[in-house]
């Protein structure tokens, strides 16, 4: 229906180019929370990247698993921020 | 058509700024700048983007009466709504914790949440020790 295959695929590509600069973040971060800074960012952009998906292929549940997605990537953000505080549960 | 040209400049308003975000992590010397990159240009540019698919979805709905394409349009501006109420959230709880755990600026040289001045140990952080042995001299 809607012939934007390529045009998504090229901003798929730039995503993932995205994706694996926070990734070496991840890798050489000195400190553990610029690591957890690191995930955050991918995880924002994988929600990003899993809606362009469900837009470039018609599928409307690649959308609604990137609404989940970003709900449970929110809590885990907050646990393990909860972790480094060293507070209680 | 003229979506079609608004559709584009979106999806290269995000892209670019999700690139500013990944460029920002390397570049930035500290874990509170870098999450001023990584929180604040993801936000912007994944506005642009989901508000691109939006686009794409109401002129599926609105031009050839596709009820796909509303669904597709009011389920992306809910994953949108969803990162717009957690990545602000998410980034303080972030930098409150690494506060915390005792990592601080890189070239701080007075905590101000605890009114004291940060101890630097060695090489070019000693500069910024004597400003402030300075600063305190003048007052």
């Amino acid at each position: 229906m809607i012939e934007f295959f390529n045009e998504y695929m090229i901003v798929l590509i730039a995503i993932l180019l995205c994706i694996i600069m926070a990734l070496v973040r991840v890798i050489i971060g000195p400190t553990i929370p610029d690591r957890v800074v690191g995930v955050d960012t991918i995880n924002t952009i994988v929600i990003v990247g899993m809606v362009i998906f469900g837009a470039a292929y018609e599928e409307v549940i690649y959308i609604d698993v990137a609404i989940v997605y970003a709900l449970l990537s929110f809590i885990s953000t907050l646990f393990i921020a909860k972790y480094l505080e060293g507070g209680e549960f | 058509m003229i979506f079609d040209i608004i559709i584009y400049i979106f999806l290269g308003i995000g892209v670019f700024f999700n690139a500013l975000a990944g460029v920002g992590l390397l570049r930035f010397p500290d874990v509170y700048t870098r999450l001023h990159a990584g929180t604040k240009c993801t936000t912007f540019g994944s506005i642009f983007i989901i508000g691109s698919v939006i686009l794409i979805g109401l002129k599926s709905w609105w031009f050839s009466n596709d009820t796909n394409g509303s669904v597709l349009a009011i389920h992306s501006a809910f994953a949108l709504i969803a990162i717009l109420l957690t990545n602000p959230a998410g980034a303080h709880a972030i930098a409150r914790a690494a506060h915390k755990s005792g990592v601080m600026p890189a070239q701080a040289v007075i905590d101000e949440l605890q009114d004291k001045p940060i101890e630097k140990k060695t090489g070019k952080k000693t500069i910024s020790k004597t400003a402030f042995s300075k600063k305190e001299g003048e007052q």
